[in-house]
């Protein structure tokens, strides 16, 4: 894989605060990544970076093999969209989405022919003599997309783009977004707090948490195999158990001993928190002999819709497990019953508390 | 040229553009141009204080001197005590009439409004002319003063009349931002109104009282025309420059005056910052505007309040008006426009009006144009924050100083025969540019307000489209703020129709401004020519805010069709 975007060793300080703190990235071409993490955790600052509208204090950026570091905004080669759009008031959307295009020698009718190619991307054929005021926000976030994409960038930078709208609009536009950014092949960086929005939309996630990266990877690998404590918590939902190693592939929660997957790089005795995602926790058909089997009494059964979250306690653990509607129907699962479950080994993540 | 970034070696490592050095250039002249307009003026008026009549150094002994002469000491102390006695009537006056004009309900509030805004239009020699005719030694109402005007009881009546106005915008301001959910809560728990009073609408609105406070009290204390009418023998520290000055030509002790009156007027500035600041967080919270309701026996009382206000507003006023048209007061009260054939008391003639408009348009556009861009390169600039800080500080610095002070040091300054500015000296430019130096804060504030109101981010969206940031300037920036930049450009146009303070000392025969006339008139003793020409420059600053508000209706409506939903 060569990269597309070469991130070396970036720190980036505000005063005595890091905001980033030695990130390294690569990001290929045509590729769709998204920046992950909490309020605060330094994604938009490593995208006003790229972008050159923030100084690095150190490190090196490369685009298509060019190094960028040092170069002005204007001097690379990105398109952007803020959250709150920036879209010019006092200019129609035509013009607003022409604006790139005029001070490139295109000639009017040139312009005109892609700003009415632009609009029809985006699905607003029709808006180009209204105002931005006169749009609804899911309006105003294509027209936005639309400027950005305008003079053919070779990299698409959008920062939370969809966290002004409502529900429904954005996951319409989660898909319309994707599609887009697939029929175009522009590479794409979006900062995003919403881990749903990462998880479908994303073709590799860059998790961070305060100022550093704690994983790269697709939504399969950020979400089966979490690299952290922090990812594991952050990403889904997730039981945390504290425990002991007892052996590479065991261990021992209170009274109870579980079998793992053989970790390294942790010794034996260590202290440990062992994870198990929600609907990881197996019901049905437990063949005899299963590894890990717990019997456990439901001390509550929450609905959720098309599930019901379950609190379930044996002995010290206490974890939650979702189950489907018809498994609770099928089991006649209800709160204060007694049953059996199993956590399955190979689904068991072990972190360093 | 140096970047202000702390870190190691390597600290921002991302290079300038061709278009970031040309801006920081921008904020570089910018910085040199108020340091000329106002920095250096000031310097040298420091500096004189501590020299004799040839320029030689002697340290102290000005200060020595004037401390040591009780009649220029005690015009100190009365300074003091006008303007400590004028804040205590203006500032609760002003508070019921703006509280009247935003929590209750008034029938034709906005004549209301506008009624109270008239003062703003008038040199601040108006109000006392008007006292002249009013309670002089020849006036209407003598009895009542026991003919005894002259001095403080004048001074105190006339400020209170000029200075209104200021203190009810800032108090409206005050009292419009108020969160109606505080009053929803108080009128649950049964508060009694007095308690919500005290409770609710003081602590919300102190701010704005003590901001109000300190610019009434400011203004008392600088303001020369007032005093020049009607003072008699009441020295106050403004007359003392001009009389250290003018009559005796004492420059060094001039100086020293003005460093003296610079004081108060510097401490209540940055009191009344400092209070701002506070303010700003305090709007931040998200208020529910409160709208009063209709209540009679409170909206009654208002009504009375402000009739009684409005008719002595217009009174002083219409007295200036009516006596500028009256033959021989108050002997032949048949009228004539005699008073108006400006060329029988004055050399100029009308030429000094002309030269006021002249000087107000040259003051408007040049002044506007510099300060709207000047705000622009201080916000959008990219890093450079340590001469982006000297620039704020320079464009602070205008609303401290006294407009005697300032023009004081402007005689220090360009007549200097080293400055190479020395040919600027006794021309209309050097008129414009004090008047622009003297009244360049507010536009600077209002503009960076504006500026700061908008998107952030268009200048990164323009830099990712390879369009450079002045096209993003002129056709986006300044159309949004259009609005803005009209409303400095009437508050300068304004401004430099009625100032007389800065500019008395930097006329030269040729250049005479209206308002200067009309204070050589008056001294003349020709009360109702000066009476005539104030009411020329009323009508005049009066018409322009009116077409102003006009336009805004209007034009505008149609200019900026985006602002509709
Ligand atoms: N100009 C600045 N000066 C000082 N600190 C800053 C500046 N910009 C950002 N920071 C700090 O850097 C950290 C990272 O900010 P950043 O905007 O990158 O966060 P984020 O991950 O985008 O968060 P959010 O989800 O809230 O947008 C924050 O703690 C922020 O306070
Ligand atoms: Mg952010």
């Amino acid at each position: 894989m060569t990269s597309f975007l070469e991130v070396r060793n970036l720190t980036k300080r505000f005063g005595d605060f890091t905001a980033l703190d030695d990130v390294s990235l690569d990001v290929a071409e045509n590729e769709f990544v998204c920046f992950l993490g909490p309020s605060g955790c330094g994604k938009t600052t490593l995208l006003r970076t790229i972008a050159g509208l923030e100084p690095q204090s150190s490190g090196t950026i490369r685009q298509q093999g060019r190094d960028v570091s040092s170069l002005p905004p204007a001097r690379r080669d990105f398109g952007i969209v803020f959250q709150s759009y920036a879209l010019f008031p006092n200019l129609s959307v035509t013009d607003n989405v022409g604006y790139g295009l005029a001070s490139r020698r295109h000639g009017r009718a040139a312009t005109a022919a892609r700003v009415a190619e632009l609009l029809a991307l985006v699905g607003l054929p029709d808006a180009g003599a209204k105002y931005p005021a006169q749009l609804s926000g899911g309006q105003q976030q294509r027209v936005a997309l639309a400027r950005a994409l305008a003079t053919s960038p070779g990299l698409l930078l959008l920062d939370e783009p969809l966290s002004a709208l409502d529900a429904r609009v954005r996951l319409r536009l989660r898909h319309e977004i994707k599609a887009l950014q697939r029929r175009l092949g522009v590479t794409t960086i979006m900062v995003t707090h919403d881990q749903e929005e990462a998880l479908t939309m994303a073709d590799r996630i860059v998790v961070m948490n305060h100022g550093v990266i704690e994983q790269v990877g697709t939504p399969q690998e950020i979400y089966r195999a979490p690299a952290t404590a922090f990812v594991a918590d952050f990403v889904g939902a997730m039981n945390f158990l504290d425990g002991i190693l007892e052996a590479p592939d065991r261990v021992r929660l209170g009274a109870v001993t579980l079998a793992c997957l053989p970790q390294d790089g942790l010794a034996a005795g260590a202290k440990v928190r062992a994870c198990v995602r929600p609907e990881d926790v197996r019901v049905r058909d437990l063949p005899a002999g299963v590894a890990n089997r717990l019997t456990v009494e439901v001390t509550d059964l929450d609905f959720v819709g098309a599930f019901c979250r379950a609190t379930l306690r044996a002995g010290e653990i206490a974890l939650v497990a979702d189950f489907s509607s018809n498994l609770i129907r099928d089991l006649g699962v209800s709160a204060g019953a007694r049953l059996d479950v199993a956590l399955p080994p190979d689904r068991l993540r072990i972190f360093a508390a | 040229m140096s970047l202000a970034a702390a870190g190691p070696l390597k600290a921002a490592t991302v290079r300038p553009s061709r278009e970031d050095v040309a801006m920081r250039l921008g904020v570089v002249a910018l910085a040199a141009i108020l340091l000329t307009m106002v920095g250096l003026p000031l310097w040298a008026l420091l500096a004189k204080g501590f020299q004799d009549h040839e320029g030689r150094f002697v340290g102290l002994a000005n200060y020595a001197a004037y401390f040591a002469t009780p009649a220029l000491f005690n015009s100190a102390l009365n300074s003091f005590e006008v303007a400590a006695i004028s804040t205590l009537i203006v500032v609760p006056l002003a508070f019921l009439y703006a509280y009247a004009l935003t929590r209750a309900v008034l029938p034709a509030r906005w004549l209301f409004q506008g009624i109270s805004l008239i003062p703003i239009f008038a040199p601040s020699l108006l109000p006392g002319i008007a006292l002249i005719y009013l309670f002089g030694t020849q006036g209407f109402f003598k009895a009542l003063v026991g003919g005894q005007i002259y001095g403080m009881k004048g001074i105190v009546i006339a400020q209170v009349f000029y200075c209104f106005p200021h203190a009810v915008l800032i108090l409206t301001t005050a009292l419009r931002t108020a969160d109606a959910r505080l009053y929803e809560a108080a009128d649950a728990l049964g508060a009694s109104k007095l308690r919500v009073f005290l409770t609710v609408t003081l602590p919300g609105a102190k701010y704005g009282v003590i901001s109000a406070a300190m610019v009434v009290f400011t203004l008392v204390i600088t303001d020369f025309g007032v005093a020049k009418v009607i003072g008699g023998n009441f020295n106050v520290l403004a007359t003392d420059v001009y009389k250290q000055v003018i009559g005796q030509q004492n420059f060094s002790m001039g100086a020293v005056v003005g460093m003296v009156l610079l004081l108060p007027a510097a401490l209540a500035f940055t009191v009344d910052r400092l209070v701002q600041r506070r303010q700003v967080a305090l709007l931040t919270a998200r208020a529910v505007p409160l709208v009063p309701k209709p209540k009679l026996a409170r909206d009654a009382f208002f009504t009375v309040f402000c009739v009684v206000v409005s008719v002595g507003i217009l009174s002083i006023i219409g007295m200036a008006a009516w006596g500028s048209l009256i033959k021989y007061w108050p002997y032949n009260l048949s009228l004539t426009w005699a008073n108006y054939r400006f060329e029988a008391f004055d050399a100029n003639g009308w030429d000094s009006y002309f030269n006021s408009i002249r000087m107000a348009l040259w003051a408007a556009t040049a002044g506007t144009v510099l300060v709207f861009v000047g705000a622009w390169l201080t916000e959008k600039t990219r890093g450079f924050g340590a001469m982006r800080g000297v620039v704020q500080l320079l464009a602070f610095l205008p609303m401290a100083v006294p407009g005697l002070v300032l023009g004081l040091g402007y005689i220090f300054f360009f007549n200097a025969p080293s400055n190479p500015l020395n040919f600027l000296y006794a021309t209309m430019a050097i008129l414009v540019i004090n008047t622009v130096g003297h009244f360049y804060t507010v536009g600077h504030l209002t503009a960076t307000t504006a500026l700061k109101q908008i998107d952030p981010e268009f200048e990164a969206v323009s830099a990712s489209l390879k369009v450079p940031v002045w096209r993003t300037f002129l056709r986006v920036t300044v159309p949004i703020c259009l609005p803005v930049i009209l409303d400095i450009a009437i508050y300068l146009f304004v401004n430099a129709m009625t100032t007389v303070s800065s500019v008395i000392f930097l006329y030269s025969p040729d250049t005479k401004l209206a308002s200067v006339a009309a204070l050589n008139i008056e001294e003349a003793g020709t009360t109702a020519a000066a009476a005539a020409l104030c009411v020329v420059i009323v009508l005049t600053s009066a018409a322009v805010k009116g077409l102003h508000l006009l336009a805004d209706r209007f034009l505008f409506d149609r200019l900026q069709a985006w602002r509709r939903r």
